[in-house]
């Protein structure tokens, strides 16, 4: 019986994948801090990463957009710009460590497999 | 992994912010610059910004482009100064449509965009950097 390196990942490489993405929304919603009527975008995390599951290993397929969502803004703007600075820093911060956190997943994986491979 | 497309975004938005700062300094400097016409009186300066849609590309991150620099079309301020080497006729003197309180919260808005976005590429280079070291040690 052969070692299945995906299957021995688990989910968390998708995740990881999803959490880099996610890192570039957010940072998008911060640089257009100041863009009259940006719209400031989330992605579904729950979903996004079921569908990337769902097709196994196409990778992440946002091109259509689909899962990244408009944020609902908790005060409008005369300028129609939906980003607030708060809700983007403490998203990417949390996402930030999310990020470590799958990191850490990935790496404990690795080094069982390691283990494992060196018959230990 | 979309990295790069990060940094791009983080930079364009300090790019935006320090063309945000450039005018601000301009207006505040400017703001005792008298003339004798309207014409010729300095206007403030305001940046227009714009996100970047890149369609073709994807459409989850987009860079800040500085669209234009428009001038304020707000009244300038007449005064009355008949000894001042710029006056008109009727001893007007025109000084600029800039707002110094409204200028210094503008200064102060965007070079805290600026560090955001400063401290957004720290984030972003400490995460790729432990991405690097996966599987160490």
């Amino acid at each position: 019986m052969g070692i299945n390196f995906v299957k021995a990942l688990g989910v968390h490489p998708d995740a990881l994948e999803l959490r880099a993405e996610r890192t570039k929304v957010l940072a998008s919603n911060i640089a257009n801090e100041s863009t009259p009527g940006y719209k400031a975008r989330d992605l579904d995390f729950a979903a996004t990463l079921k569908q990337m599951q769902d097709d196994g290993d196409n990778g992440l397929a946002l091109d259509d957009g689909v899962n990244a969502k408009y944020r609902i803004p908790y005060h409008p703007t005369r300028d129609g710009n939906t980003v607030e600075l708060g809700v983007e820093q403490a998203a990417f911060s949390q996402n930030a460590s999310d990020f470590q956190t799958s990191l850490t997943f990935v790496g404990m994986k690795i080094k069982g497999l390691a283990k494992a491979i060196g018959g230990q | 992994m979309s990295f790069r497309d990060i940094t791009q975004i983080a930079g364009s938005a300090m790019a935006a912010q320090s063309v945000r700062l450039n005018t601000v300094a301009s207006n505040l400097a400017n703001a005792q610059s008298a003339a004798s016409t309207e014409a010729q009186t300095y206007h403030a300066r305001k940046p227009v910004f714009a996100a970047m849609v890149d369609s073709s590309r994807d459409l989850t991150g987009s860079r800040v482009q500085v669209l234009d620099v428009v001038e304020s079309q707000e009244p300038l301020r007449k005064v009355y100064e008949p000894d001042n080497p710029l006056a008109n006729e009727e001893g007007i003197v025109f000084y600029p449509n800039v707002n110094p309180v409204a200028e210094m919260t503008d200064m102060m808005s965007a070079s805290r965009a600026f560090e955001t976005n400063v401290e957004v590429m720290q984030r972003v280079k400490s995460m790729q950097q432990s991405l690097l070291k996966l599987g160490e040690g």
